[in-house]
């Protein structure tokens, strides 16, 4: 699981968004001439492709247990058998639709938690900020993957839907206290209080008037958050907490683990799902970075030395 | 002190929000694990675990939730966790205390050493912006930042256990022997940690480089660095003790708040290399349902960090006179 290194400093002044054209203009462009952001967005768009044309790109029935068992990569099976005699290379493929899947939608469940919590400590100030920031550290210091393991096993329910609920309530801390700090140093600027002058309700204020100029950072916050979704649905796939008839590659670790692929001299099986897992994630990581980037001119690296 | 005050209310809190979860879990989810342990238990064990069993479980139905709880935090406090049905019949206490030493021994030191070459190294690439270090480490720790920890664990072992043979398959120490304080036990100990606190410590180091590095950047920037270089100061100084040293206060916080991620990842590191210590209890729980283990276990885990959180606050308190002065 990657660390999330959380540090007070205080949030960068984001400009305020003239029109909304604009601002996806600028987006575009400082994503195209970003090098991060474009290696993670061709790595993201290449996994989802897998995901859409994976009856065309397997070569087999992923669960069919046709073939003869741990059979070792060669021109037939590109990645060999598992223990079970699928073919390791069409697990793959179709393994990409769940974990995407997962990743997509946890992500998205997490952000919305975030903006929802974040927003309204930093909106409503006075002793909402104290109890919703406290309420932040706390799921954030709490060991997340212990609790996502009782809950999970509580439930007893393997279903998607429960782990991904299980993640998003576990991955939403972080992202709440980004836009914590973001959201109260935009508080008090002018265009704000124009509003309140006009007289407009505070949801108007916060749905039109604050968060579209926080787009950089809620969009930096989903791939934090995807990230962080990829890697703990793999985790509790691993340790047999997701359904083990799915197929995923969290599913296909915990099957080689079972099977103990690495000492019977199958490593491919471990290798290739961990390989995908790490490289969704890194897709994840870098356009998160980049975004941070954008949303920070500072952190840029520096085009020459000074 | 108004700081530590503040940061001992976050203590007190999370740590009654972590006993009170645990207490409301098992009332709120579906399911009814309490019966289930007792018609397990059934005449095996004392009176008195029973008891704890319906108190941890909620059983009582016809006492009052307040009165449940209270007794529920009586038994916590005096230790009385319950008992294992994995290991039956040892109290979960005991099981938690052969574990403890194992992860603490080896989260500790893997963190300790990410955090102090983690800081050095954002330290340097933030210095030379644009430089070797700057141009190599932080895009590369973000993809690393990305690998699974288990799965980095996995592929350590293949390579430099099974392959190479340099390190073993496992464990913390070998079987044959029994715990004791020689040199050759401490060895052992050494040669079996290895792997996992390698596996640890790369996994971890990035989120340290990325936020000192970033900090630093923001230090370098302040008006005490450029009169430092008008001084003439030599670079090294300025380095180390004027932007340095100021950059790393934030990353200190930072890294008590992340321990709850890294402890995460060392669960499933203890896993893989089947590491004697509370996340590889954890997952022998979890197979046999005890959920009484379980629950103790989590506890247990989040008093170790929020230790080490308070720890780092502390000693923020203590380096900082800034947090010192507002009263």
């Amino acid at each position: 699981m990657a660390v999330r290194v959380v540090t007070d400093q205080p949030a960068v002044e984001t400009p305020v968004v003239a029109d909304r054209r604009g601002l996806l203009a600028t987006v575009a462009r400082a994503l195209a001439s970003n090098r991060k952001a474009v290696a993670g967005l061709a790595l993201f768009g290449f996994f989802v492709l897998i995901a859409l044309l994976a009856p065309v790109i397997a070569p087999y029935d992923p669960s069919a247990l046709q073939f003869d068992q741990m059979l070792p990569p060669s021109g037939r099976h590109l990645l060999g058998t598992t223990g079970t005699g699928q073919d390791i290379f069409s697990q793959l493929v179709f393994g990409t639709r769940e974990s995407l899947l997962i990743a997509v939608l946890a992500g998205l469940g997490a952000t919305a938690v975030s903006v929802l919590i974040g927003v309204s400590a930093a909106y409503m100030g006075g002793l909402w900020d104290h109890i919703l920031n406290l309420f932040t550290d706390v799921f954030l210091v709490l060991p997340t993957l212990p609790l996502m393991i009782i809950v999970g096993t509580y439930l007893n329910n393997r279903g998607l839907l429960v782990l991904i609920g299980v993640i998003v309530i576990t991955g939403w801390s972080y992202g709440a206290r980004q836009l914590r700090s973001q959201a109260l140093s935009l508080r008090n600027r002018e265009f704000l209080e124009a509003a309140r002058v006009r007289g407009e309700r505070s949801l108007y204020i916060i749905v039109f008037e604050v968060l579209p100029n926080m787009t950089s950072l809620i969009v930096a916050i989903f791939f934090g958050a995807a990230l962080y979704a990829v890697l703990a649905a793999a985790g509790l796939q691993f340790i047999g907490l997701g359904d083990p008839n799915s197929l995923s590659w969290g599913t296909m670790l915990y099957w080689a683990q079972a099977n103990g692929a690495l000492l019977a001299g199958s490593p491919v099986w471990v290798l290739a799902p961990g390989l995908c897992i790490a490289s969704l994630g890194a897709a994840f990581a870098l356009i998160n970075y980049a975004f941070d980037e954008i949303a920070n001119p500072a952190l840029r690296p520096a085009k020459k030395r000074r | 002190m108004s700081y530590l005050v503040r940061r001992l209310e976050f203590f007190v809190i999370t740590l009654w929000a972590a006993l009170t979860l645990n207490f409301i879990l098992p009332r709120v989810m579906p399911g009814d694990p309490g019966q289930a342990m007792l018609v397990r238990y059934h005449g095996r064990v004392s009176p008195e675990t029973i008891k704890a069993i319906e108190v941890a479980f909620g059983l009582h139905s016809n006492e009052p939730v307040l009165q449940q709880y209270l007794e529920y935090l009586r038994n916590t406090f005096t230790g009385n966790f319950g008992t294992s049905v994995t290991f039956f019949p040892v109290p979960v206490g005991d099981i938690i205390k052969q574990g403890l030493p194992w992860t603490l021994g080896l989260v500790g030191t893997a963190t300790i050493i990410a955090f102090l070459l983690g800081t050095l190294l954002g330290m340097l690439s933030a210095w030379r912006r644009g430089g070797f270090f700057d141009a190599i480490l932080p895009p590369a720790f973000i993809v690393i930042s990305a690998f699974p920890y288990f799965w980095l664990g996995l592929f350590a072992l293949l390579v430099f256990a099974i392959t190479l043979g340099w390190f073993p398959l496992g464990f913390a120490y070998d079987l044959t022997t029994s715990i004791n304080l020689s040199w050759d036990f401490i060895g052992q100990v050494i040669w079996h940690g290895a792997l996992p606190a390698l596996t640890i410590v790369i996994t971890s180091i990035g989120g340290w480089i990325l936020t000192m590095r970033n900090t630093m950047i923001t230090t370098l920037a302040e008006d005490y660095v450029k009169m430092a270089r008008a001084k003439g100061l030599s670079p090294v100084r300025i380095m180390l003790m004027y932007a340095g040293r100021n950059a790393i206060l934030p990353n200190l916080t930072g890294f008590a708040m992340s321990l709850g991620f890294v402890i995460s990842g060392a669960i499933l590191v203890e896993i893989v290399f089947n590491y004697p210590g509370l996340g590889f209890t954890l997952l022998q729980a979890v197979h046999s349902e005890d959920y009484a283990l379980m629950q103790t276990l989590f506890l247990m885990l989040t008093v170790a960090v929020l230790v080490a959180v308070l720890a780092a606050d502390v000693l923020t308190a203590i380096l900082d006179p800034r947090t010192r002065e507002q009263g």
